[in-house]
């Protein structure tokens, strides 16, 4: 049996009166959560100055299990939320929750110019390839070719990666990983906390209930096998030559750099002005 | 209300300032340390000013990506506890009101200002337009109130900006200031001294944390807020929500919840309505106007006088919720009303569904150019001639 750090109990991080939660069984973003409670957990992160701030959609639905500070946002906004909470109140420790449909399609504007902007924030992205909410609609992370209620002759749109995006934006830190081994998810969590500016971790998650079914993939258990053999950690894709690396995506921290923090550097110029 | 943070105002040197402009010092003047926007003609001026004041405020001023972004940031900033503005014109006033509706059912304090410039669409940004009265109600989905002011002045701008922070603090609120290009972007001689806003603190939670409700409201219908920190640790949903903060579709909760939404505005309506009536007491004809056409109507009023016509001036300050009552009174003797504006008659239908036993004439223009005096004086003058 799978089993925590002694002094982790996932229990102590949930809201009691929420339970039952509404997530399906076998829903990646169950293990998800667990492993960001759980960075939180080692991280010693006071929840009294936990800010989690969710958009819409199933991703967006977990700030409200969380014993912290939460707001459930508009669909696709959180981050621009966060940015507001963040900036007035830099003693917070602002979390972010968001899918990939709320991340990349109606919020790809704010993800972009959050990466840029490079404010202390932690995005996880949860990426099941799907509208898991609304009924299983294509999102912009589909993989080419799937079914999906919105493409029923399979989807021919290509897809995003997430990752590439962020980095290419100017995000400081860019990492991901698969639920598949949630202690190794959890630390990657506890970089992305950790980092000084803008953090974006993509979680590949799963959608067993109108994704999974609807693409014959199987079980739960079977669809978190399968990201074993369509993800790649980076440091074994980048010690592969080009024409034979793998096309699959990579984990684990992908990009990182010190670029200042764009809150300090407000608070710093003011300050400079103010003395002037 | 917590014990209202008393200012005394700068002495009352007179300066030229434009209406934005004055927004601007009304912002500062009102505690107000938050501002995200995007640019768009004729509001930017505040965004700029806002620029250079803010941060020696002590505040944080944001360009943020998109108007939606901007709405999104201020109403997380005040999340956080802060007073926030956001300022902006029609098309960016639209993509505004999925998060204006947020606050309003969350119930998140925030001033948003709306510049207006014609439409539909992009319209005519440099010319004066009162197109948005609809929008400014209703614009997002769903039931909920609003609270509107429409100044006319610098000066009233300054005055009414500092009272849509009080309004929305006092409220839990999202609060508009309507105005048109006209009064935004001509310059004023204003003395900005002489009176003292009430300045509202927000209501924050206090007390044991197990038994804290963030939507149980107090006796004025305004439930204390909790601020991020202070060991509260709510949830704040869009979602229909119970008094714990968590979604709810409880019909009976969700009921009570936003009638309470409805209630509390009229619970503090003495200190949300204001009106200017003006010869109103025995006037024949009254002409209802806001902001730049107004002004236009109050020179009408005093040319119709000089001909012997009893015309008045009816003019609400706040815009929403209407004040109904005072326009009953001022109209108490009226035969005819008279409503120019520059839109095709978003006032007027107002003002009919109000007036219905009366006759209601608009005169409405969508040219781009202000209403003149003499062209209200002209119609208020036939007006009283026929009744
Ligand atoms: C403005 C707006 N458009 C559409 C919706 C409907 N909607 C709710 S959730 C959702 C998609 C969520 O997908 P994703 O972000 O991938 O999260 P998941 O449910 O898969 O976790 C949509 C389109 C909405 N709530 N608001
Ligand atoms: S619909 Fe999909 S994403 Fe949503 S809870 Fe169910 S399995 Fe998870």
């Amino acid at each position: 049996m799978f089993r925590d750090a002694p002094h982790f109990d996932v229990r102590d991080y949930l809201r009691k009166e929420m339970m039952p939660h509404f997530l399906c069984p076998g829903c990646g973003h169950g293990m998800a959560l667990r492993a960001l409670l759980w960075a939180i957990h080692e991280l010693n992160i006071d929840r009294d100055k936990l800010a989690v701030v969710s958009g819409i959609g199933c991703a967006g639905r977990l700030s409200a299990y969380i014993d912290a500070n939460t707001f459930h946002t508009t669909h696709g906004r959180p981050l621009a939320y966060a940015t507001g909470l963040a900036l007035a109140r830099p003693d917070l420790h602002v979390v972010v929750i968001t899918g990939d449909g709320d991340c990349l399609a109606i919020g790809g504007n704010h993800l972009i110019h959050a990466c840029r902007r490079n404010l202390k924030l932690t995005c996880l992205m949860l990426n099941n390839e799907i509208y898991g909410m609304t009924g299983g609609q294509v999102s912009p992370t589909t993989s080419e070719t799937r079914l999906t209620t919105t493409t029923p002759h399979g989807n021919s749109e290509p897809n995003f990666d997430a990752c590439a995006l962020a980095t290419a934006a100017g995000a400081g830190f860019v990492g991901r990983e698969v639920t598949r081994h949630v202690p190794k998810l959890k630390e990657l969590i506890k970089a992305g906390l950790q980092h000084p500016g803008f953090a974006f971790v993509e979680v590949v998650s799963d959608c067993t209930e109108v994704y999974g079914r609807k693409n014959d993939m199987g079980s739960s258990a079977e669809m978190v096998m399968r990201q074993k053999s369509e993800m790649r950690p980076s440091a074994y894709r980048d010690s592969v030559d080009e024409p034979f690396r793998s096309t699959d995506l990579p984990t684990g921290i992908l990009a990182q750099n010190n670029r200042p923090e764009y809150g300090a550097a407000l608070r710093a110029a003011a300050a400079a002005r103010a003395g002037k | 209300m917590n014990a209202p943070d008393r200012h005394v105002p700068k002495a009352a040197a007179a300066k030229l300032l434009s209406g934005n402009a004055a927004c601007a010092q009304g912002a500062i003047d009102a505690g107000c340390k938050f501002f995200a926007g995007y640019p768009i003609t004729p509001s930017s001026e505040i965004a700029e000013r806002l620029s250079t004041m803010l941060p020696a405020a002590g505040g944080v001023f944001i360009q943020m990506e998109d108007e939606i972004a901007a709405m999104a940031a201020v109403v997380g900033a005040s999340m956080g506890g802060v007073k926030s503005l956001t300022a902006t014109s029609g098309p960016g006033f639209s993509l505004k009101q999925e998060n204006i509706g947020y606050a309003a059912g969350a119930e998140i304090p925030c001033v948003i200002v709306n510049v207006m410039r014609g439409g539909p669409s992009t319209g005519m940004p440099t010319r004066p337009s009162q197109a948005d009265i609809f929008q400014t109600r209703y614009g997002s989905h769903g039931d909920y109130p609003m609270i509107v002011l429409a100044p006319a002045s610098a000066r009233e701008i300054y005055d009414e900006t500092i009272r849509a922070f009080d309004l929305a603090e006092l409220c839990r609120t999202p609060v508009i200031l309507l105005y048109d290009q006209v009064i935004a972007q001509s310059s004023e001689t204003v003395a900005l001294g002489g009176r003292v806003p009430v300045h509202a603190t927000r209501k924050w939670a206090s007390g044991p944390r197990e038994a804290y409700k963030p939507y149980a409201a107090d006796a004025d219908l305004v439930p204390p807020m909790p601020r991020p920190g202070d060991g509260y640790r709510t949830h704040t949903t869009g979602l229909t929500h119970s008094e714990t903060g968590f979604p709810s579709q409880d019909p009976e909760t969700v009921t009570r919840n936003l009638g309470r939404l409805y209630a509390k505005l009229d619970r503090h309506r003495d200190l949300i309505d204001s009106y200017e009536a003006v010869r109103c007491e025995d006037a024949e004809v009254v002409i209802v106007a806001i902001g730049i056409s107004a002004r236009a109507a109050r020179r009408a009023v005093d040319a119709c006088r000089a001909e012997g016509y009893k015309v008045g001036l009816f003019r609400p300050v706040t815009l929403w919720p209407f004040p109904e009552i005072a326009l009953r009174e001022a109209t108490r003797n009226a035969k005819a009303i008279l409503v120019p504006e520059l839109n095709i008659g978003q006032l007027r239908l107002e003002i009919e569904r109000q007036l219905r036993d009366r006759r209601v004439e608009g005169l409405h223009l969508i040219s781009g150019e202000p209403i003149t005096p003499a062209q209200i004086a002209a119609s208020a003058a036939k007006l009283a001639s026929e009744v």
